[in-house]
């Protein structure tokens, strides 16, 4: 049972140098408890469609043009559109309802606040927690995501943290206050290799406890294989290939990911095998995109390429894909 | 901390030494002293008396080592003209700067904090242009100026406030101010608020931006808890370093104002020594004005540690 079915999200900035359109129709969805890994060079929108959804993006220059973002509650009998909220809903859904871990924690959380307050705040808007209440709350989360010594590390500062402690804080700000749906946006690329897979592990871990659905945005593809049920993968800003994880390694269609794929030593072997990059560069999002924004790159295009842009359709159950071949 | 207060001790400790200096040396560069305070048909063995009775005929040197170990005792000297120490005819007037510089950067805090959150989270809204228009006029506006066309409006013409002087009244002891302190105050405030304005302004819209704003967002905080408890909060630890160089800039800066309004402080009596080339206490008025401001930077770097906890917990 879905519970995001985000439909034909259109976001552009309106800038000095022109309008780029950083989302051209995207389009997935998110089963409960379900974690959905987004993979895509740097670029392709992944943090904007994330940000677009819960209206984070600073407007202007941000526009959401188009598109829905359906969430469902109470086993799929109401749904909201995310994307026409009232403000006080839309603080509610914040937070509450979906959780968000920023790539790095060092800015992403604020400086001159006790960790132990900034995980209370958000306690005492959704739950309605006392100070009191608030702050024992906040200390078991903090035990909760593996701080040692959370009685006293409550009272510390961000720049007090290593790197993997400051990641674990936003995770505990994340689902501080059980939210159905954690996005992920690229949590451990900020950190040491050797406290990427702690981290990596603390979020499959909350993920079974807590029955979370998790977008997943991430380059390591060894991750992705891992712990991911299904993938997106992200180019120009609209999605290129949706599929179940192992469908995806085994029988990927679209070039793009043929591409990304083609130096992974095998699924299992190698660990942490990073996107492999593609020959050529990312489109120009300044124009508007009216045919495959692959074809520059694409080894297999053909005229129908540069003339049209291709539909997303199921090539297979559940597999889908935006290439005409 | 403790290392940063320190180190903060030591460099005020010398500047006030470099301040000594520059105050004494002035003063010999200006010439001869006893020739400008003696009548013009004095005769030379006059002139050699009062010079040896004041000191100036000893070396350099000599005189410098007493005018530094007398500072540093607190004894600045008798002033030429009162016949009275320096110091005391300076804290005599000291109460009526503070009344005037505490009230002027409280006018400038009540106006200027406000009005620079609302123009800097609502850009080109009408908040913004009185805060912009706020800040222009604080940075052109002579304040000598601003202070006659109110003593014009709203003394003369309104009879609000009194045109010049200085009332107090006294409950329990203390020595209260009235509103003979509002005008010389807003008067004296306009630069200061312009500057606090300007500098609220930009802080909001910078910081508005950061990450750890958007977080606050993606945790469903009102907008009222993002820009107190994040963005005021967080834009509150640079301005406290503008309101210590602001203070000892009010606290310094107010002759013209003080003389217009005919405020009995500080910067009245400078006007008076140097109208009467009373170098004794010029000297004094020179050193006892930076030493309060070396002492609010002080003061202020210290309050700027303990705000920002990355200094406190710093080391
Ligand atoms: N504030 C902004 N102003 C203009 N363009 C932006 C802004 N934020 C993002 N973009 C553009 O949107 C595109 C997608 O960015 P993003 O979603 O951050 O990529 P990624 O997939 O690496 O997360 C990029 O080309 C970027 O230049
Ligand atoms: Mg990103």
């Amino acid at each position: 049972m879905p519970i995001l079915e985000v439909k034909n999200l259109v976001t552009r900035f309106y800038t000095i140098e022109g309008v780029v359109h950083a989302l051209n129709g995207v389009s997935f969805d998110l089963e409960e408890g379900e974690i959905l890994g987004i993979v895509g060079e740097s670029g392709s929108g992944k943090s904007v469609a994330m940000m677009s959804l819960l209206n984070l993006l600073p407007m202007p220059p941000a526009r959401i043009e188009r598109g829905k973002a359906l969430f469902y509650e109470n086993g799929g009998q109401d749904s909201v559109d995310l994307l026409t909220l009232t403000k006080a809903e839309r603080r509610r859904v914040r937070g509450g309802k979906i959780g968000y871990i920023f790539q790095d924690a060092l800015s992403a959380l604020n400086p001159v606040m006790t960790v132990g307050r900034q995980i209370g705040e958000s306690l005492m808007e959704h739950l309605g927690l006392s100070g009191e209440d608030a702050k024992h709350r906040a200390v078991e989360l903090l035990e909760h995501v593996g701080i040692p010594g959370a009685e006293k590390r409550y009272y510390n500062y961000p720049h007090q943290f290593s790197g993997g402690m400051r990641q674990r804080v936003m995770i505990a700000i994340a689902i501080a206050c059980d939210p159905k749906i954690v996005i992920a946006d690229e949590p451990t690329t900020a950190l040491d290799v050797t406290v990427q897979a702690q981290i990596v592990e603390l979020i499959k871990r909350l993920q079974e406890e807590l029955r979370l659905a998790v977008i997943w945005i991430t380059h390591d593809l060894g991750v992705v294989a891992g712990i991911a049920d299904r993938v997106l993968v992200m180019y120009a800003g609209y999605p290129v290939e949706i599929s179940l994880v192992d469908d995806l390694y085994n029988n990927p269609v679209h070039p793009y990911t043929k591409g990304l794929l083609g130096a992974l030593p095998g699924i299992g072997g190698k660990r942490a095998g990073r996107l492999e990059s593609i020959e050529g560069a990312p489109p120009d999002l300044l124009a508007k995109p009216k045919h495959c924004q692959f074809v520059w790159r694409c080894p297999y295009a053909f005229d129908r390429c540069r003339n049209e842009m291709p539909e997303l359709v199921e090539i297979a159950p559940k597999h889908y894909t935006k290439c005409f071949l | 901390m403790q290392r940063y207060i320190l180190s903060r001790l030591v460099q005020s400790a010398g500047i006030l030494i470099g301040v000594l200096l520059i105050v004494f040396f002035m003063l010999q560069m200006t010439g001869d002293p006893v020739s400008l305070m003696v009548s013009r048909n004095a005769s030379p063995e006059q002139v050699e008396a009062l010079r040896e009775e004041l000191g100036y005929n000893r070396p350099v040197m000599v005189q410098f080592f007493d005018f530094f170990t007398d500072a540093l005792t607190g004894d600045f000297g008798m002033s030429l003209r009162h016949r009275q120490p320096s110091l005391k005819l300076i804290l005599d007037r000291l109460p009526a700067t503070v009344e005037l510089a505490a009230t002027a950067l409280m006018f400038a805090l009540v106006i200027g904090v406000p009005l620079g959150l609302l123009g800097g989270s609502n850009p080109n809204s009408f908040w913004d242009i009185m805060a912009r228009g706020a800040g222009l006029i604080g940075q052109t506006i002579p304040n000598f100026w601003l202070a006659l066309i109110l003593i014009v409006i709203l003394s003369v013409h309104l009879g609000w406030f009194p045109t010049f002087g200085r009332n107090t009244w006294s409950l329990f002891g203390l020595t209260l101010p009235t509103r003979s302190v509002v005008l010389p105050a807003f008067a004296l405030g306009l630069f200061t608020t312009g500057q606090i304005v300007r500098f609220v302004r930009s802080a909001v819209l910078e910081i508005k931006n950061e990450d750890y704003v958007r977080t606050a967002y993606s945790k469903g905080l009102s907008d009222r808890n993002i820009y107190m408890r994040h963005i005021l909060r967080n834009a509150s630890i640079p301005l406290i370093s503008i309101i210590g160089v602001q203070f000892g800039y009010l606290m310094s800066g107010s002759i013209y104002i003080e003389t217009i309004f005919s405020w009995p402080g500080l910067g009245n009596l400078l006007a008076e020594a140097i109208g009467n080339r009373d170098f004794a206490l010029v000297q004094a008025i020179a050193f006892f004005t930076s030493l309060v401001v070396v002492a609010l930077n002080l003061l202020t770097d210290v309050a700027y540690g303990l705000a920002d906890p990355r200094i406190r917990y710093g080391d």
